[in-house]
């Protein structure tokens, strides 16, 4: 298995060389980096899969010259886990940017972003892959900092500039929080190595393990965009190129949800209070409905796309921290499911997104232009990208039978086991998360019948849309995988759970595969058939045969006229594109029927004709929603630290021997303290 | 083997000869109540079988999704009927999905409506399909939590599994007040999502107040045949639904022909007399302003709520 890790790592280390072989060449320097990528992404496939498959984790490591640092690699059936879905992700990602290239060629250097997305992959297998807390933290480091270079691609442009720096803010300050809950472990531990976490010589109490949990909460739970600390995520993510978008917005984020597992579970060997578990799952709910509404009121696709983000990593929390409620009442079997349902939907959410985001890639460069009310009739200019967005589409919607629907069904189940936890206010609650997550469920299909429908429907509504051609071959056959590996995981979670098993196991201390499959497989059905089952494959099948039937009678009972095309009747006016329904009105029921979280404003000026006021010149129409994060947490933090800049100009006069003084006088103070 | 096919045929049919009597019967009921000689019963069997004889015509501007919605929402609509159950407690699917696959399938139906209606191209497809959304999204979560606090008296949230139970077990329900809610609940849902007034009027042709009617604007023909079919079908399930959970009285619980021959009967008899009740409703009330229907919808959802609550009281 280590040699399939040379394999990875030599692809990885080929693709950032290569590309800069071959100068003033950016066909080749793309192949030059894509192709190793290509390589190592599926050496990172096979590898997932069989440390998945094996009951034993392999290890390996490197001595290093820096003190506490040991490049120390554990694969374990979690690592393993998040290793597949990486590598899964980059190979449909490294595929795409083959024929994504030309759309970068003349906008950035083809071999720098080439070589810092290899750069980027390898470092975020090394997070999930290190056995040692510095070296997670580098790994960590390094994988923020190239995603930071990857944001700032187009840098001519102003806000591409504004979402890297904000991106490089939020990153970091994350980071010093994991930094800090690293160091209170290796207080206790003495050493960085993760067996040490898990085992300390002085083990955590109290005050110091609340910090742990808080501090690894908020670090690891800004890169995963947890409501507040999403505002990061709608700004980054969309300005990056598309097979970026994909890897950030897939994967990236789930490498947080990495780091809580790592933690809570493995670390603190689940040991915590049930409270711990129901801010997780408070959190999650937040962020579910919070980011799926955020996301109906955008219309730029990318943007829509990152808010959806925020509402899935919401989705698997309410997974993660239900689970770790039950695991704080010792209800193992509940526990293992609630984490089951959280990692299946990390799997399909990081397989839809991303096929969602290669596909807002895919229009982009047919349109060139992000925005909703600029696309239409796009489904028959782009078949094949139209087909596969629908895919991906449906399953975000988590419509059955596909994979969104099986793991938002598992989370669903978990959430109403909770009557058997023995305290009242969590039984109450646990049900009204479950009606937060359907009221999340039926918004996001609204958001992407709204997404669909503007974009790919009807008639164009723009020149750009009107020219749009299908994309080249690679980029179809990137979202074409990713489709393909949505359906399977809908169809077949027979197959999925069992492994997904393998990484609950260790981790909840007990094995519920057996519990879950029914009927040879075919059914899912958590803790017993009684209290509830779901057979996807079944629901497929009834689908397209009930489908078939209604075919069949449409025949038996009418025969086969052929129908007749004819323009739709636009009132007596010539059918155009202007009286199609917009993204902006599609949304206004629900902007209004929510108004106390949009608190839109809007804005309506009209000239009217010098000679009548029946007739207008000219009117102009506006509307904001007010991000109530931005404005009332983060201006007001950002204003404060501003001034307080502003007070510290005094001491700083700008003379280097009034600064040696300060040097000086904080050498003696410490010496003093020392003594 | 043989037995379950048996059944699921049975049960196909039953729904899909069934479901256009029910909206013939509620016509029938309006036009009485309003001094109306009204059409007759079976007359939406014959608008069918006309529909199906004509020829469609199909908008210039659509793509295939236009064309595949109507087989797409038919098809979803009866596998969500089959897993509710009608004339037998014994619905041999029921093992394929619990009452959120069913809340889930319809929303397939919709999600497909949404995009057939913005398809077309004019502005009442898209107006009819954002309409849609918002009652859609307002409606499930009352929905779900409805259903929850019953399935918590049952032990299973399998419905086949509830009504088995109920209609076995005499005495399961110790306390009727939580139930009583949830139904309450549960009915004003099921109005609301089979788009009846006061929150949708299925007869109307106005742009000012249509939902699905403004989704289904641009079709005809044997596509028109079967989404009329199949929003049919939807209210046959959730009045199968609201009979069979909370007066699951008479249903066939052995595969016995007689009991499945009485079952059938009784089925027919209480769905019939819920449809009247829809169609006296439709007469007393007026539709709800779009914006005015969020507060009927609260409605339902705060009395799921408290029926679980009540749940919870009550037993501990």
């Amino acid at each position: 298995m280590l040699n399939l890790l040379w394999i990875l790592l030599g692809g990885y280390v080929a693709g950032i060389l290569l590309p800069f072989c071959l100068p003033q060449e950016p066909k080749a320097q793309n192949l030059m980096a894509s192709v190793p990528a290509i390589v190592a992404t599926s050496a990172g496939v096979v590898l997932g899969l069989l440390g998945l498959m094996s009951s034993e984790p392999v290890t390996g490591s490197l001595a290093s010259t820096i003190p506490l640092l040991t490049l120390a690699i554990r694969l374990d059936s979690l690592a393993a886990f998040f290793v597949l879905t990486i590598s899964v992700v980059g190979l449909a990602a490294s595929i795409y940017a083959i024929g994504y290239g030309r759309h970068v060629e003349g906008r950035a250097s083809v071999a720098t972003l080439g070589a810092l997305f290899n750069g980027y992959l390898l470092c975020m297998t090394f997070v999930v892959l290190a056995d040692n807390g510095f070296f997670f933290l580098l790994a960590w480091e390094l994988m923020s900092l190239l995603s930071y270079f990857l944001v700032v691609t187009e840098h001519e442009k102003a806000d591409v500039r504004y979402a890297g720096v904000f991106y490089l803010i939020m990153t970091h300050v994350g980071t010093a929080f994991i930094v800090m809950a690293f160091l209170i472990f290796f207080q206790g531990a003495g050493s960085f190595s993760f067996e040490a976490f898990r085992h300390p010589g002085q083990p955590l109490y109290g005050g110091m393990k609340t910090l742990v949990f808080l501090m690894a909460l908020i670090g690891f739970g800004t890169k995963a965009g947890i409501v507040p600390l999403h505002v990061w995520l709608p700004y980054a993510h969309p300005v990056a190129p598309s097979h970026v978008s994909a890897v950030m917005s897939g994967v990236m984020i789930k490498t947080a949800i990495y780091g809580l597992i790592r933690v809570y579970f493995d670390f603190f060997g689940g040991q915590f209070p049930w409270w711990w578990g129901f801010t997780v799952l408070f959190l999650g709910a937040t962020s579910a409905l919070l980011g799926v509404m955020y996301a109906l009121m955008e219309h730029d696709l990318k943007r829509l796309l990152a808010f959806h983000s925020v509402e899935n990593i919401g989705i698997i929390l309410l997974g993660i921290g239900v689970g770790m409620i039950f695991q704080s009442y010792g209800l193992k079997e509940l526990a293992a499911l609630g984490l089951l349902a959280g990692l299946y939907h990390t799997i399909n959410h990081a397989m839809f997104k991303a096929l969602l985001f290669l596909g807002a890639g895919s229009l982009l460069h047919a349109t060139h232009t992000r925005n909703m009310e600029e696309y239409g009739g796009l489904l028959r200019r782009m078949p094949w990208t139209g087909l596969f967005f629908l895919i991906g589409a449906v399953s975000i919607s988590a419509l059955p039978p596909t994979n969104g629907f099986v793991s938002e069904w598992l989370v669903f189940q978990s959430l109403f086991l909770g009557f058997q936890i023995p305290a009242v206010f969590l039984k109450l609650m646990l049900p009204i998360a479950a009606a937060i997550l359907a009221l999340t469920g039926v918004l996001a299909l609204a958001c992407f019948a709204k997404a669909f429908g503007i974009a790919f429907l009807a008639q164009p509504r723009s020149a750009h849309a009107r020219h749009a051609e299908e994309v080249p071959v690679p980029m179809r056959i990137a979202m074409g995988f990713l489709a393909a590996v949505c359906v399977a995981l809908g169809i077949a979670p027979m197959v999925v759970v069992p492994l997904l098993d393998r990484v609950v196991t260790p981790l909840a201390g007990i094995s519920i595969a057996r519990n879950i499959l029914a009927i040879d497989g075919w059914a899912l059905a958590p803790v017993n058939v009684e209290f509830s089952s779901l057979s996807t494959p079944v629901l497929a099948l009834l689908l397209v045969a009930l489908s078939l039937l209604g075919l069949a009678l449409a025949v038996t009972f009418g025969g086969r006229l052929k129908p007749r095309r004819y323009k739709t009747w636009g009132c007596g006016l010539n059918l155009s594109p202007r009286m199609e329904y917009t993204a902006t009105g599609f949304v206004q029921p629900i902007k209004r029927v929510f108004s106390t979280i949009y608190q839109p404003t809007v804005k309506l000026e009209t000239e009217f004709l010098d000679e009548s006021r029946y007739f207008a010149k000219r009117r102009h129409f506006e509307f904001h929603i007010e991000l109530i994060f931005e404005k009332y947490l983060y201006d007001p933090l950002v204003a404060f630290f501003a001034t307080l800049a502003d007070r510290l100009k005094v001491i700083q006069a700008g003379s280097l021997h009034l600064y040696l003084t300060y040097i000086f006088v904080a050498l003696i103070a410490l010496l003093l303290l020392a003594v | 083997m043989l037995e379950a096919t048996t059944l699921i045929v049975a049960q196909t049919t039953v729904l899909l000869a069934v479901s256009p009597f029910l909206v013939g019967l509620i016509r029938k009921v309006k036009a009485r109540l309003q001094l109306r000689r009204g059409a007759s019963i079976l007359q939406p069997y014959a608008d069918l079988a006309k529909l199906f004889k004509k020829q469609p015509v199909i908008s210039t501007t659509t793509s295939w999704i236009f064309t595949a919605t109507p087989y797409i929402v038919f098809a979803s609509t009866l596998t969500a009927g089959l897993l509710v159950p009608t004339f037998t407690s014994q619905t041999p699917m029921n093992f394929s999905g619990n009452i959120i696959a069913l809340v889930y399938l319809l929303a397939l139906g919709t999600f497909f409506l949404i995009l057939a209606g913005l398809d077309a191209g004019s502005a009442f497809g898209g107006m009819g399909g954002s309409r849609e959304a918002i009652v859609a999204s307002l409606t499930e979560p009352a929905m779900i939590l409805s259903i929850f606090a019953i399935a918590l008296t049952a032990g299973s949230t399998n419905l086949s599994t509830v009504v088995h139970k109920t209609a076995v077990l005499e005495g399961i329900m110790t306390d009727p007040s939580p139930h009583l809610m949830a139904l309450a609940a549960l009915f004003i849902v099921a109005l609301a999502e089979t788009g009846r007034v006061p929150v949708d009027n299925p007869a109307t042709h106005l742009e000012l107040t249509m939902i699905h009617e403004a989704m289904v604007l641009e079709y005809s023909g044997r596509h028109l045949a079967l989404l009329e079919w199949a929003a049919g079908l939807k209210l046959a399930v959730f009045l199968s639904l609201i009979t069979n959970v909370f007066a699951p009285w008479g249903i066939a619980t052995t595969v016995a022909p007689a009991a499945i021959g009485i079952g059938l009967l009784v089925y027919i008899i209480k769905i019939a007399v819920l449809a009247v009740l829809i169609g006296v409703l439709e007469c007393m009330f007026a539709k709800l302003r779009l914006f005015r229907v969020t507060d009927l919808l609260g409605v339902a959802f705060i009395l799921a709520l408290l029926g679980l609550l009540f749940f919870y009281i009550l037993r501990s």
